[in-house]
């Protein structure tokens, strides 16, 4: 070996030694199902788009939003972001404000005027969709992303469906509502308002459609029999939220009582608070923790003075008076009556007992199979009529915006492939990313941002905005407090904490690589993960 | 609507690097082009922690001294899974003497240098604990009363794994080694052995003496910066899990090192000329027991029967360096 002086080892010369074959189990990088989204109904990729916002890459976080959620902005404010009650930072300290970055991002995009470009080559194909409703206005939306060209027709004058008649301003402002559907329109979805579609088979015909999409709610006020007097006020909680959404609020009186326990009910009571009534008593036939209301809703309800009076149900509505009854829960939970009576002032009476689907549009459809009032579909969104899609409050689902969404998106993936011959590809769903997979040692303890509301005093005589947007400085807090579950954050744990130099930084974006000439297989790197985003698994032979 | 001080990172500054961070403040460690001074293909255990901590060091201090470095090791598992002939894993300037001799050749390298007007060139002398506080220790003490210009870097894992896990001056009470069985009415090593080095160097009044784990690259780091920012006998004591002589997991070595702080067995501080200057808080505290049982060198502790009394001794232990080190003090 010729070295120079004094020299007996050429350095770095060990390399020629390939420890690899040491290994017995060998380290590979996964990317787990994060808990959040997991739990989106939407199916958004929650996790990848925090980690843009923790670069303060808005427009990209926002863009990965897009990719499965044409309504941030919205979504910011009426989602019941079941993401935070799966998201793992719940078991450390808070769950992650996931929703108000959200809504930080959809509100950004709005006042930068970000836009989607529709690059897909014309498909050549037409699509109808029924309603203009969140599950409408998505499916059009990822529709019109691949291609298609899609014609929307709904019976109202303005679109939005219940996000516009439904959903108060003063949870979803409309200018915000309007921007975000004027995108998708801008995308090169039409828009026919003001067109109920009664026969779809001929609309269809007649437009040339190869395909359609029925998004049309879940819009009739549920009925139930009232003992009441002729001259008893009993109105219904849609008309009622539709004429404030109009601008010509009826008239309630100064006393409201609204029956009903979800969250409908909790919205018309805040509306009569805001339109003058002293008292807004919401009657529910069960106890609280019954109630299918949002509980964030409830007490927001109940800080604005909204009274509650569990188990119990109207007997009677009379003038200027009801009359209730006190129920008890059975052995099976169910609400029986008591027989003890109180009567109570009232000016008014709302019923928000549920809503029901108007079926007649599938009526003189072949095929097409209606259960517990809801349109039956397959797993593929389809209907049993070949070519006509359903998806939102009008069929089997848990009635929420974010759901309506996600059956929008799903819809349009399955009528793409079904207008094409193919099939839709469905990457496999990885395992979730539990909590115990995570190191959480090196996550600093960062408690949540709380966002700003409106004192409850300011709030009963106005329809403002509640709930304020997080500034971006606390935006990109709350985005960093973001633990990565079960995806690499690109913390550099394996690349420092491997003794064999056997990880290979590829640079930032670009993750890491492992080299198995000289791995070992210790897994130091596996234990050290903070996002548990490495695996051992056996080495193949 | 509550304020919060906006904390800086995601992970905090426990993880090794931080996309949101400024480069110039990232660790050595996350840098592309880290020195890498001991490369691939060393036969280092699985899950070594002392080549870990050795690549930790020299890497820092490449950076500090811009890669103006000698190197002088002890015999020990360093020296022997580095450099098998005809190959090293070497990738600064290094040289081997002796098991015994590493301060007093590292004082020679740098009274060398001196001599001939390089002291820009900086000396490292490192060794296990057997290397350091055993049959080197009277170079070592030397190195330190002549104040001669090197950093000296002990990596410590208890025991002279090398040569089969015997005990060394370094080994705690109630472990296990090939050289103190666990046998007999107190099993493992006797308690009131386990010198700590790093306070008999305080006693030196050296310009500079700290301790560290592999488990804390940051504050190593820092540590190793700071040493060469000084000039004089430094002193640098690393404890290195060592999963083969403490029959521990081989993914198991930065979590043994982070129990080990956690739990207060290995305080973790900075002294300058005699005097504590620093100390790194435990975060979460935990008793010992957490760090004894992953690890079979303790485990007659706990089977056949828990030996309580034992497990006590060594809290206690641990108690006590609470008290001595203020290490409940606030981050
Ligand atoms: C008061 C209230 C508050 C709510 N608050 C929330 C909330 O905060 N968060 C949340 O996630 N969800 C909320 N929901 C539920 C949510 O609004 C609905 O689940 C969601 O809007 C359903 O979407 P969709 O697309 O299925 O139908 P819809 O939103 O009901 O839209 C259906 C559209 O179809 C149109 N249409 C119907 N029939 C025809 C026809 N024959 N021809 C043409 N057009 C037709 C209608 O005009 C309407 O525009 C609330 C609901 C109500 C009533
Ligand atoms: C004078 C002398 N005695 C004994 C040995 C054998 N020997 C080589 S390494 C070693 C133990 C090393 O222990 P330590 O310094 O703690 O390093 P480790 O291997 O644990 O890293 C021994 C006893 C030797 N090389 N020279
Ligand atoms: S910590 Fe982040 S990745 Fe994990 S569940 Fe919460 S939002 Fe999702
Ligand atoms: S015996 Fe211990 S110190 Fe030596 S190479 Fe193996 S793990 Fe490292
Ligand atoms: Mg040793």
């Amino acid at each position: 070996m010729n070295t120079p002086f004094a020299i007996t080892l050429r350095v770095g010369s060990s390399l020629a030694n390939k420890t690899g074959a040491w290994r017995t189990e060998r380290p590979v990088y996964v990317d787990r199902m994060p808990p959040c989204n997991d739990a989106c109904p939407a199916g958004e990729n929650v996790q990848r788009w925090l980690y843009h916002a923790e670069e303060a890459g808005y427009q990209e976080a926002w863009r990965q939003i897009m990719a499965d959620n044409p309504f941030p902005a919205v979504m910011g404010r009426v989602c019941y972001h079941p993401c935070q009650t799966a998201c793992n930072r719940a078991q450390l300290d808070e769950s992650v404000g996931i929703n108000a970055v959200e809504r930080f991002l959809g509100d950004e995009a709005i006042r930068r005027g970000w836009t989607v470009p529709v690059t897909a080559p014309p498909a050549g194909t037409r699509v109808l969709v029924v309603g203009a409703g969140p599950s409408g206005l998505s499916a059009a939306y990822h529709l019109r992303l691949r291609g298609h060209e899609v014609t929307v027709r709904d019976a109202g004058e303005r679109a939005g469906g219940m996000m516009r008649y439904g959903i108060p301003v003063y949870r979803l402002p409309r200018e915000v509502l309007d921007a975000e559907v004027a995108r998708i329109e801008a995308m090169g979805v039409r828009l026919e308002l003001g067109h109920p579609v009664t026969d779809l088979a001929a609309e269809m015909r007649d437009g040339h459609f190869d395909a359609a999409f029925l998004g049309i709610g879940a819009q009739l006020s549920h009925r139930t029999y009232l003992p009441a007097g002729d001259s008893a006020r009993i109105l219904d909680a849609l008309s009622v939220l539709r004429t404030i959404a109009d601008g010509e609020p009826p008239r309630l009186g100064r006393r409201v009582v609204v029956y009903g326990g979800g969250n409908t009910a909790m919205d018309v009571a805040r509306s009569a608070r805001r339109l003058g009534a002293t008292e807004a008593l919401v009657v529910y036939r069960r106890t609280r923790d019954r109630m299918p209301a949002q509980p964030s809703e409830v007490a927001e309800a109940e800080e604005e003075g909204v009274q509650m009076r569990w188990l119990s149900t109207i007997a009677h509505a009379g003038r200027g008076s009801i009359t209730v009854e006190k129920m008890r829960l059975d052995d099976t939970g169910y609400p029986q009556p008591t027989g003890e009576l109180e009567e109570l002032a009232a000016d008014s009476v709302v019923l928000a007992i549920g809503q029901d689907v108007d079926r007649s549009i599938v009526d003189g459809l072949a095929g097409v199979e209606v259960r517990d009032g809801v349109v039956q579909v397959g797993p593929d969104m389809m209907t049993g009529h070949a070519g006509v899609f359903a998806g939102g409050d009008m069929v089997p689902s848990d009635r929420t915006v974010t759901t309506a969404i996600g059956h929008g998106k799903r819809a349009a993936r399955h009528i793409d492939a079904w207008l094409r011959g193919a099939r839709p590809a469905r990457p496999p769903r990885p395992p979730l990313a539990t909590f115990d997979r995570l190191n959480t040692w090196y996550y600093s303890d960062a408690p949540a941002t709380v966002r700003p509301r409106l004192e409850p005093a300011r709030r009963v005589s106005t329809f403002d905005e509640v709930t304020g947007g997080l500034g971006e400085s606390t935006a990109l807090y709350e985005a960093r407090r973001c633990l990565s579950c079960g995806n690499c954050f690109e913390c550099d744990n394996c690349y420092g904490m491997c003794p064999d130099n056997a990880i290979v930084k590829l640079g930032p974006g670009k993750r890491f690589a492992i080299d198995y000439d000289y791995c070992k297989g210790c897994g130091i790197c596996v234990a050290e993960c903070p996002a548990g985003a490495i695996e051992m698994v056996p080495e193949p032979r | 609507m509550t304020v919060q001080r906006v904390k800086f990172y995601q992970t905090g500054s426990f993880a090794v690097g931080n996309r949101l961070l400024d480069p110039a403040q990232r660790s050595t460690q996350a840098r592309m082009d880290r020195a890498n001074s001991i490369t691939s293909g060393h036969r280092a255990c699985q899950g070594c922690g002392e080549a870990l901590a050795a690549r930790y060091v020299l890497d820092a201090a490449s950076r500090a001294t811009d890669g103006q470095l000698v190197v002088v090791n002890a015999t020990g598992c360093l020296e022997v899974f580095s450099t098998p002939y005809p190959e090293s894993a070497w990738r600064v300037p290094w040289l081997h003497s002796l098991f015994g001799n590493a301060p007093a050749v590292a004082s020679g390298v740098a009274a060398a240098l001196r001599a001939r007007g390089r002291t820009e060139i900086r000396v490292i002398g490192q060794g296990g604990d057997g290397g350091t506080v055993d049959i080197g220790f009277g170079a070592l003490s030397g190195m330190f009363e002549r104040n001669d210009d090197v950093l000296y870097v002990c990596y410590d894992n208890q025991a002279y794994m090398n040569t089969g896990v015997q005990r060394s001056g370094a080994t705690p009470p109630a472990a296990r080694t090939a050289t103190t069985p666990a046998v007999g009415p107190q099993p493992g090593n006797t308690f009131g052995q386990g010198k700590s080095a790093p306070l008999v160097a305080m006693a030196h009044e050296i310009p500079y003496v700290a301790t560290a784990t592999v488990a804390g690259l940051r504050d190593l780091e820092a540590k190793v910066f700071r040493a060469m920012q000084l000039r004089g006998a430094r002193y640098l004591h690393v404890l290195v899990p060592c999963p083969l002589g403490w029959g521990s997991g081989t993914g198991e070595t930065i979590r043994l090192g982070r129990l080990a702080v956690e739990t207060g067995l290995f305080p973790v501080f900075e002294a300058e000329r005699g005097e504590v200057v620093a100390v790194t808080p435990i975060r979460r505290r935990l008793p010992v027991e957490e760090y004894l049982r992953p690890q079979r060198r303790y485990a007659h502790l706990f089977d056949p029967a828990v030996r309580s009394d034992v497990i006590e001794r060594l809290q206690a232990m641990a108690d006590r360096n609470v008290r001595r080190f203020h290490l409940e003090g606030k981050r």
